[in-house]
């Protein structure tokens, strides 16, 4: 199990656009990856979960991968919070 | 008050409150599901969410010409909630768990993710439970298209507003009985809710183009029947006059209750034989009060629809025994089951899904013969029905030869079956053909060999000569009955039928048209079918007529090349 502490930098927040990307991404893999944010968890392979979290710029999220590929989705997940989703 | 214009489909004047049927005012109702039919559910929900995509994939190329690339991403969004494991996995989960149906495990999900979304403070990200929704909806739709509505909950006598009904619909439109008419956006004179309405005798208007927006629940309405006319929030005259004019119509009627019973002559003394188009659903006690000269076409699907697994020999034979015994031994033409691609897939049958033009694809004889032990089944029921010795088989959407050949092959296995159980067939049916596709028209007279009548389909007839397909609002306006084609081709069948002494019947919207009727007549044709509801209205008007001046006008039609021409002089010889 991996878990590591993100800050969610871009300007808009994980609105609809980036909330499809991160399941998008995380559909791709087989370990089980959660994101939790204040005492909501959900399920990141979710894209409803991930809109659900509400998270806006500077809010601060958990995330946390487990199984076969943890390693390899945690890195790819959180590359695209420091991408900032491509943001323009 | 707003009067709009519509098509005619069923006769009658209906004066009362609207009841709107909204397509996305759907009621679901939790169903218990039995655990050897849940794999079964689980695929219904799977193949939703496969037309869901498709669906999708054409909204999103309809927007990128429409709105532009920008616009088109919401609906990658919506592909996105669709793959949501909240969908994919939760309902199906909640499917077998707890045994439920498909549409209220769906539902359940929604409501639940719907009540988490509320507790969002930020607006933005509460806003987008309405992408859920609206994908949930879709779902929906496509689950419950032909599933239930509301119509059975119907508490008091209402005028039905929709923008199209399907056929179950119109199945709990005759359960309630609380139904006084209805008019529709879609269909036309011989749609299947128009045929319905005829059947039942209510009024109906349909092809009235966006009614189901401009009127609201418990509106006064009009429907006229007569005329092809809705008129929303009447005045008080004008529903006067309304009620008069029903009043005429039911007088009418109480008259042409005398004509029950006496032959069906011409005013010159031409004998005409006209009987009926039944439906199993029908009432057998109305068949018999009519007193017809028989029946001409015995509709059979509605035995097949809404229902698992077809009827077996014996549910079928109950049926034909029934109705062959009702008409005083009278001819009986019982048409085989004439059911498409989308009623197979119901039946547990593994059939074409999502047929891109349905009306030239499986249906009617052409699935029986990919079917065969469903022809067998039918064949044989009416095999064992015939103890009166009244009965006739018709076979639907025949196209070529080899097709009567593989019936006439299926009849011999019947045959067989039937003498090896010791069951002794006094009397084989005569075995015909509707007449419904050009091909059949232009070569009929190389099937006159393999069969024994003939009878003209008319309304799929007019459809398939004339390319225009009657349920497509775009085009219905070019779907014509006196158009010089139809009638010379209507021709073609009746010339090569009687020369090889074969009788022609017709049955179809022709037959129950005043005019069309008619033309029908003049050409030669033998019989006419029509509407049990249509019956006396039309034999009063074939006993009004003159047969000399019909069949001597006749001839003159087929040399027309319009059809005001062909209406005109109709009407003049009528006079």
């Amino acid at each position: 199990m991996i878990k590591r502490n993100i800050k969610v930098r871009n300007s808009l927040g994980i609105h609809a656009r980036p909330a499809g990307m991160i399941a998008n991404t995380a559909s791709g893999f087989e370990c089980d990856i959660k994101i939790i944010k204040d005492s909501l968890e959900i399920n990141a392979k979710s894209i409803m979960g991930i809109m659900m979290l509400a998270a806006g710029q500077g809010s601060e999220i958990a995330l946390i991968t487990n199984g076969k590929d943890e390693k390899e989705a945690s890195e790819a997940i959180n590359s695209l919070f420091e991408t900032g989703f491509d943001e323009e | 008050m707003i009067i709009k214009k519509g098509v005619a489909a069923s006769i009658g004047i209906a004066i009362g409150k609207a009841y709107i049927i909204k397509e996305d005012n759907i009621l679901i109702k939790q169903k218990a599901i039995p655990k050897e039919k849940i794999k079964a559910e689980v695929k219904r929900f799977k193949d939703a969410l496969d037309k869901t995509k498709k669906d999708l994939d054409k909204l999103k190329n309809k927007i990128l010409i429409v709105l532009g690339k920008q616009h088109a991403k919401l609906i990658d969004v919506h592909h996105l909630i669709l793959k949501d494991p909240l969908i994919t996995k939760e309902v199906i989960n909640l499917i077998v768990v707890q045994g439920i149906n498909a549409e209220f495990a769906l539902s359940k999900v929604l409501d639940k993710t719907g009540a988490d979304f509320e507790k969002i403070q930020d607006e933005f990200f509460y806003e987008r439970k309405h992408d859920l929704f609206d994908v949930g909806k879709k779902i929906i739709l496509n689950l419950v298209r032909k599933e239930v509505i509301t119509l059975d909950k119907l508490k008091e006598d209402v005028i039905v507003v929709a923008h199209n009904l399907y056929p179950s619909d119109t199945l709990h439109i005759r359960e309630s009985h609380k139904v006084l008419g209805f008019c529709m956006d879609l269909g036309n004179k011989t749609s299947h809710t128009a045929i319905f309405a005829q059947s039942i005798g209510i009024p109906a208007v349909v092809g009235l183009s966006d009614i189901s927006h401009q009127i609201n629940t418990g509106d006064n309405l009009i429907i006229d029947g007569e005329q092809g006319v809705v008129i929303i929030s009447p005045t008080e005259e004008v529903i006067k006059k309304y009620r008069e004019e029903k009043e005429r119509l039911y007088e009418e009627e109480s008259y042409f209750q005398r004509l029950k019973g006496i032959p069906t002559v011409t005013r010159d003394g031409h004998k005409v034989t006209l009987m009926v188009n039944i439906d199993s659903s029908d009432n057998i006690k109305d068949l018999k009060d009519l007193k017809s000269d028989g029946v001409g076409l015995f509709r059979t699907e509605s035995l097949y629809i809404n229902r698992k697994t077809p009827p077996d020999v014996k549910e079928q034979k109950a049926v034909y025994l029934s109705v062959a015994k009702a008409v005083n031994k009278k001819t009986v033409i019982i048409r085989t089951a004439d059911i498409g691609g989308d009623k197979v897939t119901d039946l547990g049958i593994k059939g074409v899904k999502d047929e891109e033009n349905p009306f030239m694809g499986l249906r009617g004889i052409r699935l029986f013969i990919k079917y065969p032990d469903m022809l067998r089944t039918q064949l044989k029921a009416i095999y064992m029905s015939n103890t009166e010795n009244n009965i006739k088989i018709m076979i639907p959407m025949v196209s070529s030869l080899n097709e009567i050949q593989f019936v006439k092959e299926i009849c011999s296995v019947v045959k067989n079956e039937l003498a090896n159980e010791g069951f002794i067939l006094e009397n084989v049916p005569e075995l015909g053909i509707m007449v419904e596709t050009p091909a059949a028209a232009l070569t009929v007279d190389s099937f006159l060999n393999e069969i024994d009548f003939v009878s003209i389909g008319t309304n799929d007839l007019v459809q398939y000569v004339l390319a225009v397909d009657r349920m497509n609002p775009y085009v219905s306006n070019l779907y014509d009955p006196y158009h010089p084609a139809v009638l010379r081709l209507i021709n073609v069948v009746i010339q090569a039928a009687h020369k090889k002494g074969k009788h022609v019947s017709a049955c179809g919207e022709m037959a129950s048209d005043p005019l069309a009727m008619c033309i029908l007549m003049g050409l030669g044709v033998d019989s006419l079918s029509v509407p049990m509801k249509m019956y006396l209205r039309v034999k009063h008007k074939i006993c009004s007529s003159s047969f000399e001046k019909i069949s001597s006008m006749a001839q003159s039609l087929l040399g027309m090349g319009k059809s005001e021409e062909v209406k005109e002089a109709v009407s003049e010889a009528m006079k």
